[in-house]
């Protein structure tokens, strides 16, 4: 049987075909991915070329024909005649960017410090476990502000919109890093115990070999899990802190930009500018985090 | 200087087994050390069987873990064909570490699930830098037919197979640094009656090929029996009596050893009544003073409580026990 | 035999896995009398704990009874209701675990947890239940039993609490008691203790043992009959005495030889080629053909039925079928 026989043919890829909210939540998770990474071609408009936008566009409500000028858009238009539809896709991918980088930027801190303190145990251990345990007393969006904050105060302020969206994913991946510490503390300790790793050990293979090639495989599964279901958190996080107004410039705005400008219309009838952003949030985020469970079901059986 | 492969003096192991520090100083204790490994002292010659059995916290792992090098010795010395290994590091370890290898006891935990049985069995050689390209799948295939299984099976993951072939792949892994010397810890326990004969068989076969020296492990006597040349048998921590194969069994001295084969089950249906074994195992924290064994001992005489008793001559080996020294005429 | 205390019929379980349906257990037959000791051994997944699983209504799902049936003095109980189930063990049947922690709540102390089971299957007062229980734990051989009974399990070593398990399967006087590798977690020296008690004590209150074990020598000591399980299905069934000296399945005759001893010396052990087949690559024929040095066409081809071998023997192997042997003897020419 070949790779692909094999894979269609696993465990994990026949829970898959078997559960129809994985399907669903993954169809759905995949469409907005594509969408967004392919915002340039599928979208009608490009939102950020000001030469193509036209003010008399403006608060076109979704569907509609515009009163002045007679365009018709598909979720209407914002304060500024920028097509919805479009700004929701260019916006999705910005939030999905950040929310990747984060997620791979808490991954790699989170694993690598936990494998140190898994292998090494002692004091290491112990002192990033404190670490840890106070951070996690501290709720993740308020240490992500102070870290934002605490950066734009040593960016100068010229550099300060091309940087922003650097700061905010090291804000996000570090305010999450913890969880991907402990699991993979507790995973290696585990591994560390069985016999393959001694094997190594009475070999004289080099401890670093030892814990990347042996012992880091065997922690990925749970890992995986958490940077699911880590993926939909940490887009929020950057919707909130972007809604918040510290997130990512108003000039590349991300789907928690969008949700802000939107809410500031809401009483005054226009609720298409901020209904529209606020689906394609929820959905995002719903299909990531029901992935994320399913995954968690299906790695671990003993749930079930 | 004698053709004892291995030598080990007075070897000792305590393990901190106290409270976290707070505990300690809210609840006034002191700390508390458990002496898994106590005094033991014995020689295996080249090529030849040398068995440890003994009971839970009887300190046989951890015995096997101090001579790979798993843990370090409290106190004592393991000498390896002249080397004192705690004194020995960089290169000069790293030739001595390809002369011995280990086996584990639970085939399903020693190999890496997620590697390819061919690289399981290679890491050695790569490792000590032993070979390279093609000469190392050659190598592996080689092993793979030495232990009984195909070369094809390399491509396959451990688990695909089953407990025996598995602890066949952890024996080729053993091999494959071409080792004088192998541990084996408890081999055989996880496996099925009629795999263990397999293994056993092919461990032997292995060690008139090869020359290889062994330190078995085992709780069980009659495997004991079956691989042994020498054996030497613990209880808690001390090593009680060594004798001579055989021997151990048809002229027992020591007498835990006497109670430990009255205990195993007669498969012979010979109706021969077993004396009744007395009391348990105690609590390795907190041992009895002088003979470890006296609560359970019926020959127990007032000494033993309070001396901890010295090693004597016996016809079949040497033993640690009051009742069996020569009263001075 | 109408007389017999527990009769198991033709019993099959299975597992539904969505690679198809595994038959863990195939037309497996026994009876136990009153009163004896019938060892069952088996290599791990040989279905020798699920048969006991299957008895007690205790099986893991999605494992199931298939088919066949199970009778407890005449009656069937393997289509109980769990309530009707639950009163059968623990009053009828007594169960000991590999892991005596298993089977104790580490919650309560040992006395709450014997007391309540006393007084749920007798109408006796609490100060009399007491005083039973620590007749029972004496009896069990734990010392200063009045004051310990008061303790909690984890305060008793691992052969304490194993006896501890012993009384607590046996204070509702059942007729059965199951013991599924009761000595197994067990040092050496504390296992012959065990044995001896288990054996003891069912012989004095009358109550038959089905003894599970992987260990021929724990069996070789104990049971009155044993019973030979392989794949599944059952390869030989007999008194323990012509089972062990002169087994006839070549199963029991590899498994045997491969057993080291300690008063005999061989140079090298007989062992069985091979290993016992995963539940989803049962040869067609006979399960052992493939490691069987006797085997012959009619081995690959059917599955050999229990054959009776002398009063209360039976081998399910078709080399002492009186057809094959003629077969073979034709095939050898």
């Amino acid at each position: 049987m070949n790779r692909l026989g094999r894979m269609w043919d696993s465990d994990i890829a026949w829970s898959f075909r078997h559960s129809p909210v994985a399907v669903v939540a993954a169809a759905m998770a995949l469409i907005i991915i594509l969408a967004a990474v392919f915002a340039p071609w599928i979208a009608p408009y490009n939102p950020f070329d000001p030469s193509s936008l036209n003010l008399m566009d403006g608060f076109t409500p979704p569907g509609e024909p515009n009163a002045f000028t007679g365009n018709t858009y598909l979720m209407g238009t914002d304060n500024q005649g920028r097509d919805i539809f479009s700004t929701i896709l260019y916006g999705a991918r910005i939030s999905l960017f950040v929310g990747f980088a984060a997620v791979i930027f808490a991954m790699v801190l989170g694993i690598g410090l936990g494998l140190l303190a898994g292998w090494r145990g002692g004091w290491v251990d112990s002192l990033l476990m404190r670490v840890a345990d106070v951070q996690l007393s501290f709720p993740s969006i308020l240490i992500a502000l102070l870290i934002f904050g605490v950066a734009r105060g040593f960016i100068p302020p010229s550099m300060r919109e091309e940087v922003a969206i650097w700061v905010l994913i090291v804000s996000i991946g570090l305010s999450d890093w913890v969880q991907y510490a402990r699991v993979v503390r507790g995973a290696a300790m585990v591994e560390k115990s069985k016999e393959y790793v001694q094997a190594a050990r009475v070999i004289g293979v080099h401890p670093a070999r030892i814990v990347l090639r042996h012992i880091l495989p065997n922690v990925m599964g749970p890992v995986l899990v958490i940077a699911t279901i880590g993926l939909a958190l940490a887009i929020i996080a950057e919707a909130t802190l972007s809604f918040l107004g510290v997130g990512v410039p108003p000039t590349q705005p991300s789907l928690g930009t969008l949700i802000r400008i939107g809410q500031q219309y809401l009483f005054s009838g226009e609720w298409w500018i901020l209904l529209f952003p606020s689906i394609a949030l929820l959905l995002l985020a719903l299909s990531v985090n029901l992935l994320g469970d399913w995954l968690r079901d299906a790695l671990n059986p003993r749930l079930r | 200087m004698s053709d004892a492969l291995l030598k080990i003096e007075n070897l000792t192991r305590y393990f901190d087994v106290s409270k976290p520090w707070l505990n300690r100083m809210l609840e006034r204790e002191e700390k508390q050390f458990l002496t898994a490994v106590a005094d033991v002292s014995f020689e295996i010659k080249r090529g030849e069987t040398f068995a440890l059995v003994g009971e839970s916290g009887s300190g046989k792992s951890t015995i096997a873990k101090m001579v790979v090098g798993l843990i370090g010795a409290s106190e004592g010395t393991i000498t390896f064909d002249g080397h004192n290994m705690t004194g020995t590091a960089g290169a000069e370890m790293r030739d001595l570490r390809r002369r011995f290898q280990m086996i584990f006891q639970d085939p399903f935990a020693s190999l890496n699930p997620r590697w390819r049985v061919g690289d399981i069995i290679a890491e050695p050689i790569h490792t000590f830098g032993l070979l390279k390209g093609a000469q190392v799948t050659n190598r592996v295939g080689e092993l793979l037919d030495t232990v009984g299984l195909s070369a094809k099976d390399a491509e396959k993951f451990p688990h695909e197979f089953s407990g025996g072939q598995r602890q066949r792949i952890a024996i080729a892994r053993a091999l494959s640094s071409k080792p004088e010397f192998i541990v084996c810890d408890e081999p055989t326990s996880a496996l099925d009656v009629s795999v263990q004969a397999q293994i056993l068989n092919l461990m032997k076969d292995l060690q008139d090929e090869m020359g290889l020296t062994y330190l078995f492990i085992s709780h069980d006597l009659s495997v004991v029996r079956h691989m042994a040349n020498r054996i030497g048998v613990l209880y808690l921590g001390s090593l009680v009596e060594v004798a001579d194969g055989k021997k151990l069994f048809s002229e027992p001295q020591h007498p835990y050893t006497r109670m430990l084969l009255d205990a195993v089950p007669d498969l012979a249906l010979s109706g021969r009544r077993r004396k009744p074994v007395e009391g348990e195992i105690p609590n390795p924290i907190n041992p009895p003073s002088g003979c470890a064994f006296h609560p359970r001992c019926p020959l127990v005489m007032p000494r033993c409580k309070v001396d901890p008793p010295h090693r004597v001559e016996t016809p079949t080996g040497y033993a640690a026990c009051f009742a069996l020294e020569k009263q001075p005429a | 035999m109408t007389d017999a205390l527990l009769s198991v019929r033709n019993l099959r379980v299975e597992f539904p896995t969505r690679r198809g349906v595994l038959t863990a257990i195939d037309d497996v037959s026994f009876d136990i009398m009153p009163g004896e000791v019938l060892g069952v051994v088996g290599e791990s997944g040989a279905g020798k704990s699920l048969t006991g699983a299957a008895i007690i209504g205790l099986l893991e799902p999605p494992g199931r009874i298939a088919g066949g049936e199970i009778l407890l003095k005449g009656q069937r109980i393997d289509n109980l209701g769990a309530e009707a189930m639950r009163r059968i063990r623990g009053k009828r049947i007594g169960m000991v675990f590999q892991d005596p922690l298993t089977s104790l709540n580490p919650l309560y102390t040992v006395a709450q947890q014997l007391i309540e089971t006393i007084r749920t299957h007798a109408d006796i007062s609490e100060a009399e239940a007491r005083k039973r229980a620590v007749a029972l734990l004496d009896r069990v051989g734990i010392p200063a039993a009045k004051r310990r009974i008061d303790d909690y399990p984890h305060h008793f070593s691992g052969g304490m609490r194993q006896r501890v398990v012993i009384a607590l399967a046996l204070c509702a006087e059942p007729e059965l008691v199951i013991a599924d590798e009761p000595t197994t977690a067990l040092d050496v020296s504390v296992q012959s203790q065990i044995i001896d008690l288990i054996k003891e004590i069912c012989a004095e209150r009358g109550a038959a043992v089905m003894l599970i074990t992987h260990d021929m020598g724990v069996i070789a000591e104990t049971a009155d009959r044993v019973a030979v399980l392989y794949s599944g299905r059952m390869a030989e069934i007999g008194p323990v005495t012509q089972v062990i000296t002169a087994p006839e399945h070549p199963y029991t005759v590899g498994l045997m030889g491969s057993i080291p001893t300690l008063t005999q010396d061989h140079a090298r052990l007989v062992a069985i080629p091979g290993a016992m087949p995963r539940l989803n690559a049962i040869p067609q024929g006979c399960p052992f053909n493939p490691r069987c040095e006797h085997a012959f066409d009619r081995c690959f081809a059917e599955r050999p039925e229990p054959l009776r071998r002398g009063d209360r023997r039976r081998v399910a192997c078709w080399l002492y079928d009186e057809v094959s042997t003629v077969e073979q003897e034709k095939a050898n020419v």
